[in-house]
Protein backbone atom coordinates (compact mmCIF):
# COMPACT_ATOMS: atom_id res chain seq x y z
CA UNK A 1 0.00 0.00 0.00
CA UNK A 2 1.09 3.26 -1.02
CA UNK A 3 0.59 7.13 0.49
CA UNK A 4 0.44 9.91 -1.55
CA UNK A 5 2.88 11.89 -0.20
CA UNK A 6 1.60 15.59 0.76
CA UNK A 7 3.90 18.29 -1.03
CA UNK A 8 5.58 19.56 1.79
CA UNK A 9 5.38 23.52 1.68
CA UNK A 10 2.76 23.32 -0.82
CA UNK A 11 0.24 25.65 0.94
CA UNK A 12 2.57 27.50 3.45
CA UNK A 13 5.22 28.51 0.87
CA UNK A 14 2.66 32.11 0.34
CA UNK A 15 2.66 32.36 4.11
CA UNK A 16 6.30 32.80 4.78
CA UNK A 17 6.48 35.64 2.31
CA UNK A 18 4.95 38.80 4.87
CA UNK A 19 1.21 39.77 3.73
CA UNK A 20 0.98 43.17 1.93
CA UNK A 21 -1.02 45.38 4.57
CA UNK A 22 -4.23 46.41 2.93
CA UNK A 23 -4.49 49.54 4.83
CA UNK A 24 -1.61 51.16 5.66
CA UNK A 25 -0.85 54.68 7.40
CA UNK A 26 2.69 55.98 7.23
CA UNK A 27 3.76 58.98 9.14
CA UNK A 28 0.47 60.37 8.86
CA UNK A 29 -0.27 64.05 10.49
CA UNK A 30 -3.43 65.88 10.59
CA UNK A 31 -3.88 69.50 12.17
CA UNK A 32 -7.12 71.02 11.77
CA UNK A 33 -6.67 75.21 11.29
CA UNK A 34 -7.97 76.66 14.33
CA UNK A 35 -11.72 78.22 14.29
CA UNK A 36 -11.76 82.04 14.16
CA UNK A 37 -8.48 84.87 13.38
CA UNK A 38 -5.58 83.70 15.06
CA UNK A 39 -6.74 80.50 16.95
CA UNK A 40 -4.08 78.20 17.49
CA UNK A 41 -4.49 75.00 14.59
CA UNK A 42 -5.50 72.02 16.59
CA UNK A 43 -3.62 68.96 16.26
CA UNK A 44 -5.39 65.71 15.72
CA UNK A 45 -2.94 63.07 14.33
CA UNK A 46 0.43 63.35 15.57
CA UNK A 47 3.01 60.92 13.35
CA UNK A 48 0.79 57.82 13.44
CA UNK A 49 1.67 55.08 11.64
CA UNK A 50 -0.69 51.51 11.25
CA UNK A 51 -0.87 48.47 9.01
CA UNK A 52 -3.87 46.43 8.46
CA UNK A 53 -3.51 42.62 7.02
CA UNK A 54 -5.78 41.74 4.62
CA UNK A 55 -8.70 39.93 6.25
CA UNK A 56 -8.10 40.87 9.77
CA UNK A 57 -9.99 42.84 12.16
CA UNK A 58 -8.14 45.59 14.15
CA UNK A 59 -9.39 47.71 16.63
CA UNK A 60 -8.87 50.93 17.43
CA UNK A 61 -9.33 52.28 20.74
CA UNK A 62 -9.23 55.95 22.26
CA UNK A 63 -11.15 58.45 24.11
CA UNK A 64 -12.94 61.01 22.63
CA UNK A 65 -10.68 63.58 21.21
CA UNK A 66 -7.92 61.47 21.19
CA UNK A 67 -8.08 61.41 17.54
CA UNK A 68 -9.82 58.06 15.92
CA UNK A 69 -12.27 59.97 14.26
CA UNK A 70 -10.04 61.78 12.05
CA UNK A 71 -7.73 58.46 12.11
CA UNK A 72 -10.78 56.25 10.41
CA UNK A 73 -12.06 59.21 7.93
CA UNK A 74 -8.41 59.19 6.66
CA UNK A 75 -8.64 55.91 5.36
CA UNK A 76 -11.56 56.78 3.05
CA UNK A 77 -10.22 60.54 2.17
CA UNK A 78 -13.12 62.21 3.62
CA UNK A 79 -10.30 63.92 5.76
CA UNK A 80 -7.05 64.63 4.03
CA UNK A 81 -3.35 63.94 6.02
CA UNK A 82 -1.42 67.02 6.65
CA UNK A 83 1.84 64.87 6.02
CA UNK A 84 2.36 61.13 6.00
CA UNK A 85 0.46 58.91 3.27
CA UNK A 86 -2.26 56.72 3.03
CA UNK A 87 -2.43 54.26 1.90
CA UNK A 88 -5.45 51.66 0.62
CA UNK A 89 -5.71 48.43 -1.45
CA UNK A 90 -2.00 49.49 -3.12
CA UNK A 91 -3.50 53.18 -3.83
CA UNK A 92 -2.37 56.41 -2.10
CA UNK A 93 -5.64 57.52 -1.09
CA UNK A 94 -4.34 60.83 0.57
CA UNK A 95 -2.58 61.75 -2.62
CA UNK A 96 -5.33 61.23 -5.24
CA UNK A 97 -7.63 63.83 -7.09
CA UNK A 98 -11.35 63.97 -6.24
CA UNK A 99 -12.37 61.99 -8.87
CA UNK A 100 -10.30 58.98 -8.48
CA UNK A 101 -10.80 59.43 -5.13
CA UNK A 102 -14.95 58.80 -5.62
CA UNK A 103 -14.46 55.87 -7.24
CA UNK A 104 -11.79 54.12 -4.92
CA UNK A 105 -14.22 54.90 -1.99
CA UNK A 106 -16.51 51.90 -3.77
CA UNK A 107 -13.84 49.63 -2.65
CA UNK A 108 -14.25 50.92 1.47
CA UNK A 109 -17.37 50.36 2.99
CA UNK A 110 -18.23 52.89 6.07
CA UNK A 111 -20.82 52.41 8.74
CA UNK A 112 -21.58 55.16 11.93
CA UNK A 113 -22.64 55.31 15.10
CA UNK A 114 -25.83 57.12 13.87
CA UNK A 115 -26.69 54.76 11.18
CA UNK A 116 -26.81 58.18 8.37
CA UNK A 117 -29.54 56.26 6.31
CA UNK A 118 -31.91 58.73 4.66
CA UNK A 119 -35.21 58.97 6.01
CA UNK A 120 -36.67 59.47 2.76
CA UNK A 121 -36.27 55.47 1.44
CA UNK A 122 -36.80 52.23 2.51
CA UNK A 123 -34.34 49.97 3.76
CA UNK A 124 -33.94 48.23 0.25
CA UNK A 125 -33.79 51.73 -1.51
CA UNK A 126 -30.69 52.86 1.19
CA UNK A 127 -28.75 50.04 0.05
CA UNK A 128 -29.33 50.64 -3.69
CA UNK A 129 -28.24 54.50 -3.18
CA UNK A 130 -24.22 53.45 -3.09
CA UNK A 131 -25.32 51.10 -6.51
CA UNK A 132 -27.35 54.46 -8.08
CA UNK A 133 -24.39 56.17 -7.65
CA UNK A 134 -21.65 53.88 -9.14
CA UNK A 135 -24.21 53.58 -12.10
CA UNK A 136 -25.79 50.05 -12.37
CA UNK A 137 -28.59 49.30 -14.34
CA UNK A 138 -32.43 49.07 -12.72
CA UNK A 139 -32.29 44.92 -12.44
CA UNK A 140 -28.64 44.51 -10.79
CA UNK A 141 -29.37 46.95 -8.16
CA UNK A 142 -32.77 45.06 -7.65
CA UNK A 143 -30.43 41.60 -7.41
CA UNK A 144 -27.84 42.76 -5.67
CA UNK A 145 -30.35 44.51 -3.11
CA UNK A 146 -31.86 41.38 -2.61
CA UNK A 147 -28.90 39.67 -1.93
CA UNK A 148 -27.55 42.36 0.91
CA UNK A 149 -30.58 42.53 2.49
CA UNK A 150 -31.06 38.72 3.21
CA UNK A 151 -26.68 38.51 4.08
CA UNK A 152 -27.93 40.71 6.99
CA UNK A 153 -31.51 39.32 8.03
CA UNK A 154 -33.75 41.78 6.89
CA UNK A 155 -34.96 40.38 3.71
CA UNK A 156 -38.58 40.89 5.52
CA UNK A 157 -38.11 44.54 6.23
CA UNK A 158 -37.05 45.60 2.07
CA UNK A 159 -40.04 48.30 1.86
CA UNK A 160 -39.53 49.54 5.84
CA UNK A 161 -38.93 52.88 6.42
CA UNK A 162 -35.53 53.96 9.07
CA UNK A 163 -38.01 54.96 11.13
CA UNK A 164 -39.92 51.85 11.40
CA UNK A 165 -37.33 49.86 11.63
CA UNK A 166 -35.16 49.28 15.52
CA UNK A 167 -31.70 50.64 15.85
CA UNK A 168 -30.13 47.31 15.72
CA UNK A 169 -31.83 46.60 12.31
CA UNK A 170 -31.16 50.51 11.06
CA UNK A 171 -27.40 49.32 11.55
CA UNK A 172 -28.15 46.11 9.48
CA UNK A 173 -29.19 48.02 6.88
CA UNK A 174 -25.93 50.29 7.28
CA UNK A 175 -24.31 47.45 7.14
CA UNK A 176 -25.61 45.97 3.88
CA UNK A 177 -25.49 49.44 1.94
CA UNK A 178 -21.73 49.51 2.83
CA UNK A 179 -21.01 46.43 1.40
CA UNK A 180 -22.85 46.87 -1.50
CA UNK A 181 -20.14 47.81 -3.92
CA UNK A 182 -18.45 44.80 -2.69
CA UNK A 183 -15.58 46.47 -1.09
CA UNK A 184 -12.37 45.11 0.22
CA UNK A 185 -12.01 47.11 3.35
CA UNK A 186 -14.97 47.82 6.24
CA UNK A 187 -14.55 51.05 8.57
CA UNK A 188 -16.84 51.15 11.64
CA UNK A 189 -16.86 54.50 13.02
CA UNK A 190 -17.95 53.65 16.45
CA UNK A 191 -21.13 51.63 14.95
CA UNK A 192 -22.60 49.94 18.55
CA UNK A 193 -22.11 52.96 20.36
CA UNK A 194 -26.04 54.11 20.03
CA UNK A 195 -26.82 50.42 20.54
CA UNK A 196 -28.02 48.57 24.20
CA UNK A 197 -25.65 45.69 24.71
CA UNK A 198 -27.65 42.15 22.71
CA UNK A 199 -27.83 44.55 19.80
CA UNK A 200 -24.20 44.89 19.87
CA UNK A 201 -23.49 41.76 20.55
CA UNK A 202 -25.39 40.77 17.44
CA UNK A 203 -24.30 43.34 14.96
CA UNK A 204 -20.62 42.47 16.16
CA UNK A 205 -21.77 38.74 15.62
CA UNK A 206 -22.84 39.97 12.01
CA UNK A 207 -19.53 41.68 11.43
CA UNK A 208 -17.13 38.86 12.59
CA UNK A 209 -19.55 36.38 10.02
CA UNK A 210 -18.92 38.94 7.01
CA UNK A 211 -15.25 39.16 8.31
CA UNK A 212 -14.79 35.14 7.47
CA UNK A 213 -17.24 34.28 5.29
CA UNK A 214 -16.23 37.55 2.72
CA UNK A 215 -12.91 37.84 3.99
CA UNK A 216 -13.53 40.93 4.54
CA UNK A 217 -11.07 43.40 6.33
CA UNK A 218 -12.01 45.54 8.98
CA UNK A 219 -11.23 48.54 10.86
CA UNK A 220 -12.88 49.79 13.86
CA UNK A 221 -13.03 52.58 16.32
CA UNK A 222 -14.66 52.22 19.51
CA UNK A 223 -14.48 53.86 23.01
CA UNK A 224 -15.54 50.52 24.54
CA UNK A 225 -12.84 47.73 25.56
CA UNK A 226 -16.05 45.13 24.98
CA UNK A 227 -16.16 45.66 21.39
CA UNK A 228 -12.57 45.39 20.77
CA UNK A 229 -12.73 42.15 22.86
CA UNK A 230 -15.42 40.52 21.20
CA UNK A 231 -14.23 41.42 17.56
CA UNK A 232 -10.89 42.55 17.03
CA UNK A 233 -7.78 40.60 16.90
CA UNK A 234 -5.41 43.25 17.16
CA UNK A 235 -5.83 46.42 18.57
CA UNK A 236 -4.35 49.97 18.36
CA UNK A 237 -4.36 52.29 21.55
CA UNK A 238 -4.66 56.03 20.56
CA UNK A 239 -4.39 58.86 22.91
CA UNK A 240 -3.39 62.29 22.04
CA UNK A 241 -2.96 61.87 18.52
CA UNK A 242 -0.84 58.91 18.91
CA UNK A 243 -0.44 55.00 19.12
CA UNK A 244 0.39 54.53 22.26
CA UNK A 245 0.07 50.75 22.16
CA UNK A 246 -0.64 48.16 19.55
CA UNK A 247 -0.64 44.12 18.98
CA UNK A 248 -2.39 41.06 19.84
CA UNK A 249 -5.24 41.63 21.69
CA UNK A 250 -4.66 39.27 24.29
CA UNK A 251 -1.17 40.80 24.92
CA UNK A 252 -2.40 43.77 25.03
CA UNK A 253 -5.34 43.24 27.09
CA UNK A 254 -3.66 41.35 29.54
CA UNK A 255 -0.39 42.92 29.89
CA UNK A 256 -0.80 47.22 29.54
CA UNK A 257 1.58 48.94 29.06
CA UNK A 258 0.26 52.41 28.83
CA UNK A 259 -1.75 54.26 31.32
CA UNK A 260 -4.39 54.53 28.95
CA UNK A 261 -4.32 51.01 28.43
CA UNK A 262 -4.93 50.24 31.93
CA UNK A 263 -7.75 52.88 32.41
CA UNK A 264 -9.83 51.33 29.72
CA UNK A 265 -9.11 47.63 31.26
CA UNK A 266 -10.53 49.34 34.31
CA UNK A 267 -13.80 49.87 32.90
CA UNK A 268 -14.42 46.49 32.09
CA UNK A 269 -14.53 45.39 35.30
CA UNK A 270 -12.12 43.02 37.46
CA UNK A 271 -9.25 45.11 37.21
CA UNK A 272 -11.09 47.85 39.83
CA UNK A 273 -10.83 47.62 43.47
CA UNK A 274 -13.81 47.21 45.47
CA UNK A 275 -14.82 50.76 46.99
CA UNK A 276 -14.60 49.63 50.64
CA UNK A 277 -11.53 48.17 49.71
CA UNK A 278 -9.52 51.28 47.93
CA UNK A 279 -10.73 53.39 50.05
CA UNK A 280 -8.67 52.29 52.62
CA UNK A 281 -5.37 51.91 50.69
CA UNK A 282 -1.84 52.87 51.72
CA UNK A 283 0.99 53.85 49.48
CA UNK A 284 3.39 53.45 52.31
CA UNK A 285 3.65 49.98 53.95
CA UNK A 286 1.10 49.66 57.49
CA UNK A 287 2.65 47.73 60.51
CA UNK A 288 1.39 44.35 60.32
CA UNK A 289 -1.13 44.76 57.90
CA UNK A 290 -0.99 43.51 54.78
CA UNK A 291 -0.01 44.19 51.33
CA UNK A 292 -2.58 44.48 48.34
CA UNK A 293 -1.66 42.59 45.25
CA UNK A 294 -3.02 42.05 41.48
CA UNK A 295 -2.68 39.02 40.05
CA UNK A 296 -3.00 38.27 36.54
CA UNK A 297 -3.50 34.94 35.26
CA UNK A 298 -2.45 34.62 31.55
CA UNK A 299 -3.46 31.67 29.12
CA UNK A 300 -2.11 28.67 30.39
CA UNK A 301 -1.56 29.62 33.88
CA UNK A 302 -4.72 30.75 34.46
CA UNK A 303 -6.46 27.61 35.61
CA UNK A 304 -3.50 26.99 38.25
CA UNK A 305 -3.94 26.50 41.92
CA UNK A 306 -1.59 29.22 42.42
CA UNK A 307 -2.52 29.88 45.59
CA UNK A 308 -3.15 27.04 46.77
CA UNK A 309 0.82 26.24 45.90
CA UNK A 310 1.80 29.38 47.75
CA UNK A 311 0.13 28.53 51.09
CA UNK A 312 1.63 24.71 50.79
CA UNK A 313 5.16 25.11 49.59
CA UNK A 314 6.00 28.86 50.53
CA UNK A 315 3.70 28.68 53.40
CA UNK A 316 2.20 32.73 52.97
CA UNK A 317 -1.70 32.72 52.70
CA UNK A 318 -3.35 34.76 50.56
CA UNK A 319 -6.39 36.78 51.35
CA UNK A 320 -8.77 36.42 48.20
CA UNK A 321 -10.44 40.46 48.01
CA UNK A 322 -11.78 40.85 44.30
CA UNK A 323 -11.50 38.85 41.45
CA UNK A 324 -12.59 37.83 37.93
CA UNK A 325 -11.84 35.51 35.54
CA UNK A 326 -12.32 35.55 31.76
CA UNK A 327 -11.54 35.17 28.20
CA UNK A 328 -10.41 37.31 26.12
CA UNK A 329 -9.92 36.43 22.07
CA UNK A 330 -10.68 32.98 23.40
CA UNK A 331 -7.79 32.93 25.95
CA UNK A 332 -8.45 32.31 29.71
CA UNK A 333 -7.13 35.02 31.23
CA UNK A 334 -8.27 35.91 35.43
CA UNK A 335 -6.86 38.69 37.79
CA UNK A 336 -7.12 38.44 41.13
CA UNK A 337 -6.35 40.95 44.12
CA UNK A 338 -5.32 39.51 47.57
CA UNK A 339 -4.21 40.11 50.86
CA UNK A 340 -0.35 39.49 51.46
CA UNK A 341 1.38 39.55 54.65
CA UNK A 342 2.71 42.89 54.41
CA UNK A 343 6.11 42.38 56.00
CA UNK A 344 8.54 43.18 53.55
CA UNK A 345 10.80 39.85 53.47
CA UNK A 346 6.88 37.46 53.34
CA UNK A 347 5.90 40.17 50.54
CA UNK A 348 9.10 39.71 48.31
CA UNK A 349 8.89 36.05 49.07
CA UNK A 350 5.56 35.80 47.97
CA UNK A 351 5.80 37.59 45.05
CA UNK A 352 8.93 36.07 43.47
CA UNK A 353 7.06 32.19 44.18
CA UNK A 354 4.35 33.89 41.76
CA UNK A 355 6.68 35.33 38.94
CA UNK A 356 8.31 31.94 38.76
CA UNK A 357 5.00 30.50 37.80
CA UNK A 358 4.93 33.24 35.05
CA UNK A 359 2.43 35.23 36.98
CA UNK A 360 2.30 39.01 36.96
CA UNK A 361 1.71 40.93 39.79
CA UNK A 362 1.15 44.30 40.92
CA UNK A 363 1.73 46.02 44.46
CA UNK A 364 -1.20 48.06 44.71
CA UNK A 365 -1.06 49.61 48.08
CA UNK A 366 -1.48 48.48 51.90
CA UNK A 367 -4.13 47.86 54.30
CA UNK A 368 -4.43 47.94 58.36
CA UNK B 1 -74.78 77.65 -10.30
CA UNK B 2 -73.19 78.82 -7.37
CA UNK B 3 -72.64 82.35 -8.83
CA UNK B 4 -76.32 82.89 -8.77
CA UNK B 5 -77.46 81.93 -5.37
CA UNK B 6 -74.57 84.65 -4.61
CA UNK B 7 -75.68 87.09 -6.67
CA UNK B 8 -79.47 86.84 -5.67
CA UNK B 9 -79.08 86.63 -2.09
CA UNK B 10 -75.80 88.86 -1.30
CA UNK B 11 -74.25 90.70 -4.10
CA UNK B 12 -75.69 92.25 -7.64
CA UNK B 13 -74.53 90.06 -10.32
CA UNK B 14 -71.76 92.76 -11.85
CA UNK B 15 -70.22 92.59 -8.06
CA UNK B 16 -70.37 88.76 -8.00
CA UNK B 17 -68.46 88.74 -11.91
CA UNK B 18 -66.16 91.42 -10.83
CA UNK B 19 -64.91 89.31 -7.60
CA UNK B 20 -64.71 85.79 -9.43
CA UNK B 21 -62.49 87.96 -12.45
CA UNK B 22 -60.64 89.30 -9.81
CA UNK B 23 -59.88 85.75 -7.59
CA UNK B 24 -58.94 84.23 -11.17
CA UNK B 25 -56.55 87.29 -11.57
CA UNK B 26 -55.07 87.07 -8.18
CA UNK B 27 -54.56 82.80 -8.78
CA UNK B 28 -52.91 83.70 -12.15
CA UNK B 29 -50.62 85.92 -10.30
CA UNK B 30 -49.76 83.86 -7.53
CA UNK B 31 -49.30 80.44 -9.44
CA UNK B 32 -47.08 82.22 -12.14
CA UNK B 33 -44.70 84.12 -9.85
CA UNK B 34 -44.45 81.10 -7.07
CA UNK B 35 -43.94 78.92 -10.33
CA UNK B 36 -41.26 81.09 -11.49
CA UNK B 37 -39.92 81.93 -8.37
CA UNK B 38 -39.65 78.31 -7.55
CA UNK B 39 -37.97 77.70 -10.53
CA UNK B 40 -35.62 80.72 -9.62
CA UNK B 41 -35.44 80.05 -5.55
CA UNK B 42 -34.98 76.06 -5.73
CA UNK B 43 -31.38 76.04 -7.55
CA UNK B 44 -30.50 79.37 -5.44
CA UNK B 45 -31.29 78.09 -2.21
CA UNK B 46 -29.85 74.85 -3.05
CA UNK B 47 -26.75 77.02 -3.67
CA UNK B 48 -26.56 79.23 -0.73
CA UNK B 49 -27.03 76.01 1.73
CA UNK B 50 -23.89 73.96 -0.17
CA UNK B 51 -21.46 76.79 -1.38
CA UNK B 52 -20.43 78.50 2.32
CA UNK B 53 -16.46 77.60 3.49
CA UNK B 54 -15.84 74.21 3.29
CA UNK B 55 -18.66 72.91 2.53
CA UNK B 56 -20.00 70.31 -0.30
CA UNK B 57 -19.82 73.12 -3.47
CA UNK B 58 -17.63 75.31 -2.04
CA UNK B 59 -17.60 78.63 -3.78
CA UNK B 60 -17.32 81.60 -0.43
CA UNK B 61 -17.67 84.59 -2.82
CA UNK B 62 -20.16 83.27 -4.93
CA UNK B 63 -22.13 82.53 -1.65
CA UNK B 64 -21.14 85.71 0.26
CA UNK B 65 -22.56 87.84 -3.25
CA UNK B 66 -25.44 86.10 -4.10
CA UNK B 67 -26.38 86.04 -0.06
CA UNK B 68 -25.93 90.19 -0.03
CA UNK B 69 -27.95 90.35 -2.98
CA UNK B 70 -31.04 87.71 -1.38
CA UNK B 71 -30.61 90.56 1.66
CA UNK B 72 -31.00 93.50 -0.07
CA UNK B 73 -33.82 92.11 -1.76
CA UNK B 74 -36.01 90.57 0.60
CA UNK B 75 -35.68 93.75 3.12
CA UNK B 76 -36.94 96.31 0.65
CA UNK B 77 -40.71 96.63 1.23
CA UNK B 78 -42.83 95.36 -1.35
CA UNK B 79 -44.60 98.24 -1.99
CA UNK B 80 -41.05 99.74 -2.66
CA UNK B 81 -39.77 96.99 -4.46
CA UNK B 82 -42.81 97.58 -6.71
CA UNK B 83 -42.15 101.19 -7.65
CA UNK B 84 -38.40 100.79 -7.65
CA UNK B 85 -37.80 97.88 -10.30
CA UNK B 86 -40.68 100.03 -12.57
CA UNK B 87 -38.21 99.90 -15.40
CA UNK B 88 -37.14 96.27 -15.61
CA UNK B 89 -40.88 95.45 -15.24
CA UNK B 90 -41.20 97.11 -18.34
CA UNK B 91 -38.54 95.91 -20.57
CA UNK B 92 -39.96 92.14 -19.27
CA UNK B 93 -43.81 92.62 -19.64
CA UNK B 94 -43.10 95.12 -22.34
CA UNK B 95 -45.48 97.72 -19.62
CA UNK B 96 -45.64 98.24 -16.17
CA UNK B 97 -49.24 98.32 -15.66
CA UNK B 98 -51.60 95.59 -15.51
CA UNK B 99 -51.97 91.93 -13.64
CA UNK B 100 -49.49 90.25 -16.32
CA UNK B 101 -46.80 93.40 -15.34
CA UNK B 102 -47.67 92.62 -11.52
CA UNK B 103 -46.17 89.07 -11.82
CA UNK B 104 -42.46 90.73 -12.27
CA UNK B 105 -42.35 92.35 -8.85
CA UNK B 106 -44.02 89.18 -7.39
CA UNK B 107 -41.21 86.92 -8.95
CA UNK B 108 -38.57 89.25 -7.67
CA UNK B 109 -39.77 89.56 -4.29
CA UNK B 110 -40.66 85.48 -4.16
CA UNK B 111 -37.08 84.36 -5.55
CA UNK B 112 -35.10 85.05 -2.34
CA UNK B 113 -37.95 84.60 0.07
CA UNK B 114 -38.24 81.21 -1.55
CA UNK B 115 -34.29 80.56 -1.89
CA UNK B 116 -33.79 81.13 1.81
CA UNK B 117 -36.87 78.61 2.65
CA UNK B 118 -35.04 75.98 0.33
CA UNK B 119 -32.00 76.89 2.22
CA UNK B 120 -33.38 76.33 5.69
CA UNK B 121 -34.95 73.49 4.42
CA UNK B 122 -31.08 71.69 3.43
CA UNK B 123 -29.55 72.91 6.48
CA UNK B 124 -31.89 70.61 8.58
CA UNK B 125 -30.66 67.52 6.56
CA UNK B 126 -28.00 65.62 8.86
CA UNK B 127 -24.95 66.51 7.76
CA UNK B 128 -24.01 62.73 8.54
CA UNK B 129 -26.01 61.90 5.50
CA UNK B 130 -23.43 64.11 3.11
CA UNK B 131 -20.96 62.35 5.01
CA UNK B 132 -22.16 58.65 4.33
CA UNK B 133 -22.97 59.91 0.47
CA UNK B 134 -19.02 61.14 0.18
CA UNK B 135 -18.11 57.67 1.54
CA UNK B 136 -19.58 55.47 -0.70
CA UNK B 137 -18.26 57.57 -3.69
CA UNK B 138 -20.93 59.63 -4.50
CA UNK B 139 -20.15 63.51 -6.34
CA UNK B 140 -21.59 67.00 -5.10
CA UNK B 141 -24.39 66.47 -7.70
CA UNK B 142 -25.40 62.89 -6.86
CA UNK B 143 -25.31 64.24 -3.21
CA UNK B 144 -27.51 67.10 -4.32
CA UNK B 145 -30.17 65.45 -6.07
CA UNK B 146 -30.03 61.79 -4.35
CA UNK B 147 -29.53 63.19 -0.75
CA UNK B 148 -29.93 66.58 -0.19
CA UNK B 149 -33.69 67.41 -1.97
CA UNK B 150 -35.30 64.23 -0.98
CA UNK B 151 -34.46 64.41 2.64
CA UNK B 152 -35.43 68.32 2.46
CA UNK B 153 -38.70 68.11 0.48
CA UNK B 154 -40.78 67.78 3.43
CA UNK B 155 -39.34 71.11 4.42
CA UNK B 156 -39.26 72.67 0.69
CA UNK B 157 -42.79 71.91 0.48
CA UNK B 158 -43.65 73.99 4.10
CA UNK B 159 -41.57 76.41 2.59
CA UNK B 160 -43.42 76.40 -0.50
CA UNK B 161 -46.80 76.60 0.85
CA UNK B 162 -45.64 79.65 3.34
CA UNK B 163 -44.42 81.49 0.36
CA UNK B 164 -47.75 81.11 -1.52
CA UNK B 165 -49.32 82.21 1.15
CA UNK B 166 -47.08 85.15 1.51
CA UNK B 167 -47.49 85.41 -2.07
CA UNK B 168 -51.29 86.26 -1.60
CA UNK B 169 -50.45 88.79 0.82
CA UNK B 170 -48.26 90.98 -1.41
CA UNK B 171 -50.92 90.45 -4.56
CA UNK B 172 -52.82 92.54 -3.27
CA UNK B 173 -50.31 95.41 -3.13
CA UNK B 174 -49.74 94.95 -7.39
CA UNK B 175 -53.17 97.02 -7.39
CA UNK B 176 -50.90 100.40 -7.11
CA UNK B 177 -49.40 99.65 -10.25
CA UNK B 178 -53.05 98.49 -11.51
CA UNK B 179 -52.40 95.41 -11.58
CA UNK B 180 -55.70 93.37 -10.75
CA UNK B 181 -56.70 90.72 -8.13
CA UNK B 182 -58.26 90.46 -4.84
CA UNK B 183 -56.64 93.03 -3.07
CA UNK B 184 -57.17 96.10 -6.22
CA UNK B 185 -61.23 95.32 -5.81
CA UNK B 186 -61.11 95.15 -2.26
CA UNK B 187 -59.34 98.64 -2.07
CA UNK B 188 -61.32 100.02 -5.29
CA UNK B 189 -64.53 99.21 -4.75
CA UNK B 190 -64.40 97.64 -0.58
CA UNK B 191 -62.65 100.89 0.34
CA UNK B 192 -62.59 104.06 -2.07
CA UNK B 193 -66.15 103.07 -3.02
CA UNK B 194 -67.86 102.89 0.64
CA UNK B 195 -68.92 98.55 -0.40
CA UNK B 196 -68.13 96.79 2.70
CA UNK B 197 -69.97 94.10 1.72
CA UNK B 198 -67.53 93.70 -1.43
CA UNK B 199 -64.97 94.18 0.72
CA UNK B 200 -66.23 91.15 3.06
CA UNK B 201 -66.41 88.87 -0.12
CA UNK B 202 -62.91 90.03 -0.37
CA UNK B 203 -61.46 88.63 3.39
CA UNK B 204 -63.56 85.79 2.90
CA UNK B 205 -62.34 84.95 -0.73
CA UNK B 206 -59.22 84.97 0.80
CA UNK B 207 -59.11 83.37 4.04
CA UNK B 208 -60.61 80.22 2.17
CA UNK B 209 -57.73 80.61 -0.33
CA UNK B 210 -55.31 80.66 2.01
CA UNK B 211 -56.53 77.97 4.14
CA UNK B 212 -56.80 76.04 1.17
CA UNK B 213 -53.28 76.65 0.53
CA UNK B 214 -52.56 75.50 3.99
CA UNK B 215 -54.11 72.41 3.95
CA UNK B 216 -52.65 70.98 1.05
CA UNK B 217 -49.35 72.03 1.22
CA UNK B 218 -49.65 70.52 4.93
CA UNK B 219 -51.19 67.13 3.48
CA UNK B 220 -48.30 67.09 0.50
CA UNK B 221 -45.53 67.52 3.46
CA UNK B 222 -46.61 65.34 5.51
CA UNK B 223 -47.10 62.26 2.82
CA UNK B 224 -43.74 62.82 1.92
CA UNK B 225 -41.88 62.91 5.36
CA UNK B 226 -41.02 59.39 5.79
CA UNK B 227 -38.93 60.30 9.58
CA UNK B 228 -42.18 59.50 11.42
CA UNK B 229 -44.13 56.23 11.80
CA UNK B 230 -47.88 56.51 11.29
CA UNK B 231 -50.01 53.49 12.07
CA UNK B 232 -52.42 53.10 8.56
Amino acid sequence: MTFAVPEPLAGSTRRLVPEEPIIRLDGVSKTFPGRGRGAPAVPALDGVDLAVAPGSVLGVIGRSGAGKSTLIRLVNGLERPTSGRVIVDGAEISGLPERSLRHARRSIGMIFQHFNLLSSRTAAGNVALPLEVAGYDRAAIRARTDELLDLVGLADKRDRYPAELSGGQKQRVGIARALATKPKVLLSDEATSALDPETTRSILGLLGRINRELNLTILLITHEMSVVRAIAREVAVIDRGRIVEQGDVFDVFTRPREAVTRSFLAEEGGRTLPPHLAERLKPEPVPGGQAVVRIVFRGPHATDPVLARLAREAGIDANILAGTVDEIAGRPFGTLVVGLPGGSEQLATALAFLAERGLDTEVLGHVA
Amino acid sequence: MSLEILSLEILPPEIVRLIVQATLDTLLMVAVAAGLGTVLGLPLGIFLATSGRGELLAAPWANRVLGAVVNATRSTPFIILVVAIIPFTRLVAGTSIGTTAAIVPLTVAATPFIARLVEGAIREVDAGLVEAARAFGASPLQIVLKVLIPEALPGIVLGLTLAVVSLLGFSAMVGAVGGGGLGDLGIRYGYQRFMPDVMAAVVVVLIVLVQAVQSLGDRLSRSLNKRVVRRA
